[in-house]
């Protein structure tokens, strides 16, 4: 549905976004990570045909964005970042203004309004003006705006961004339900939303896309992946740590805690992710009193961490 | 073609809707009143000159009126789209900038023709108290509105080349008043002791004033028209090369 080609985007003689491609399709959801000015709303800008692109090609269903604009931008919904609506309006103003201008009418567009308000629970606000919501109604109403004409299309630009807990909790089950039926790009800074919500994420870093593939594969990339952790008793931490490290694919070994009777320590493979470090440590652990014993999962805020470091930090850090 | 001027028809209703939703529309149409009322039979000496006629004591005035009023108007057509950030919205909405522009265009200038159409009054006083040329009357109107609309395009453009609404307001008003002066006989008399005449009829040509003063005669001259037309359009068009260069980056 959504096809981005050697995309880019140059302010002035800064390369906001240098040479992205990906594609999404019906039925992905795709989340968009990256630090603050990694060019994520750039991108989403140009895709929904706000900013034209510098250099490279956008096609959403087939339409492109810059030569066929208006029928490309049918069918996509958008929620801007921050999420702006027209202050002077209330809610039910500016959802039927919004129906309007896509295209509905009469019936059907009191029945898109009315489904909307009901989707994203709008019920209790409906005939306030839009300036006296709280940041959380507002926020809901824009994302209200963008799935009224049941797109085909979603980018979603941080939706849930200034919800609180249980709002993000509705807002990750909306659009993991809609990701059935639709493509949808969202942006986040919250890296659990990524488990919880995409079926694939791309990193972005200054510009460049630095990472792409499901939560799991990225998960993989981190050191954390296919480390084991283990807890013994009756033995001290010089002992243990000796002996974990003479197993061959062992690359180091942590001391994480010692207790009077207890360490705990952890041992990280040498390949990422091979999963059989923990039957070796098993093994080696014969007639030792082992209280735990478990393989980690990578990290994706590990992984997030080290492929989005500035240079410099990552120099100091060697 | 029909769903350009349904869209357009949606912004203006929309534009129009947020006049009214906030005291801007009434304060406007107050003040508007007031200063109409005032200068017509304090300023113009409406009474003392005894004659059935509307256009030196109400329609004078309007130019001057307008250069402060107008601006106020069409301050915030783009500045407050741009500060709140629903520009970004409405421009990935799909309809094309056009119709954005001359849907929000349109519906400043129907609500300045409201307003203008609120002096009533003033012609019925006129018709009681003799028997003036309503046509003459009608087309000053006409010309007014028009006039107003050609201010109202300049806003449109200072609106858009900036976030702040002080700011647009004093650009168009700078830039209105310039439009005045060039026709406001005091400077026309300095500048024909400077340049040859020639120069001086290519100054005024672009004045408001020299177009009005025939409207509010009753002369409904295609070219004075044409010219607030033409500016209208221009205007216009530069406030959409505006607004794409914005997003040019």
């Amino acid at each position: 549905m959504i096809k981005v080609q050697n995309l880019a985007k140059v302010f002035g003689t800064k390369r906001a976004v240098d040479d992205i491609s990906f594609t999404v399709e019906r039925g992905e959801v795709l989340g968009f990570l990256g630090p603050n000015g990694a060019g994520k709303s750039t991108t989403m800008r140009m895709i929904t045909g706000f900013l034209p692109p510098s250099a490279g090609k956008i096609a959403v269903g087939g339409y492109d964005i810059v030569d066929a604009s208006i029928q490309a931008r049918r069918l996509i919904g958008y929620l801007p970042e921050n999420a702006p609506a027209y202050t002077d309006m209330t809610v039910h103003g500016f959802l039927t203004f919004c129906a309007e201008i896509r295209g509905l009418s009469g019936d059907a567009r009191k029945r898109a309004v009315d489904k909307v308000v009901e989707t994203c629970f709008l019920g209790a606000v409906l005939h306030q003006s839009v300036e006296t919501l709280s940041k959380g109604y507002r926020h809901r109403t824009c994302f209200a705006q963008s799935i009224i004409h049941d797109p085909d299309v979603l980018v979603l630009d941080e939706p849930t961004d200034g919800l609180d807990p249980n709002q993000k909790h509705e807002v990750r089950q909306l659009i993991r339900r809609m990701g059935q039926t639709k493509a949808i790009i969202f942006s986040t800074h919250i890296l659990e939303e990524v488990d919880a919500v995409c079926s694939r994420a791309i990193i972005i870093d200054r510009g460049r896309i630095v990472a792409n593939g499901t939560p799991q594969e990225l998960r993989q990339k981190s050191e954390w992946a296919g480390a084991v952790t283990i807890r013994v008793s009756g033995i001290d931490a010089a002992t243990l740590s000796g002996k974990l490290s003479h197993l061959p694919t062992v690359k180091r070994t942590t001391i994480l805690k010692e207790e009077a009777t207890q360490v705990t320590a952890r041992v990280f493979p040498k390949t990422n992710g091979n999963g059989t470090l923990a039957s070796s440590v098993a093994d080696l652990a014969k007639g030792w009193v082992v209280e735990e014993l478990h393989t980690e999962e990578g990290r994706l805020d590990e992984v997030f961490h080290t492929i989005t470091m500035p240079d410099t930090v990552r120099e100091e850090t060697k | 073609m029909n769903s350009s001027f349904a869209n357009i028809k949606t912004i203006t209703k929309r534009e129009l809707g947020a006049y009214f939703s906030s005291p801007i529309a009434y304060v406007f149409i107050v003040i508007f009143l007031l200063l109409c009322g005032f200068f017509t039979f304090f300023v113009g000496g409406f009474f003392e000159r005894r004659e059935a006629s509307l256009g030196l004591p109400f329609f004078e005035w309007h130019p001057w009126f307008y250069l402060f009023l107008v601006p106020a108007v069409g301050m915030r057509l783009w500045a407050e789209e741009r500060r709140v950030g629903t520009l970004e919205l409405l421009l990935t909405m799909p309809i094309t900038a056009w119709q954005a522009i001359v849907g929000k265009f349109l519906a400043s200038w129907l609500f300045l023709g409201l307003a203008l159409l609120l002096t009533f009054p003033v012609v019925l006083t006129v018709n009681y108290l003799g028997h003036p040329d309503n046509g003459v009357i009608f087309t000053a109107y006409v010309g007014s509105w028009l006039m107003a609309g050609a201010y109202l395009a300049v806003s449109c453009i200072t609106s858009a080349l900036t976030r702040s609404q002080v700011v647009s307001f004093i650009l168009s008003v700078v830039i209105c008043l310039f439009l005045i002066l060039a026709g406001f006989p005091p400077v026309i008399n300095f500048l024909q002791q400077m340049a040859n005449t020639h120069l001086v009829d290519l100054v005024t040509q672009f004045s408001v004033m020299t177009h009005f003063q025939g409207l509010q005669r009753g002369v409904l001259d295609s070219r004075d028209v044409l010219f607030f037309l033409s500016m209208i359009g221009f205007s216009l068009f530069t406030t959409s090369v505006i607004l794409r260069t914005h997003r040019a980056g």
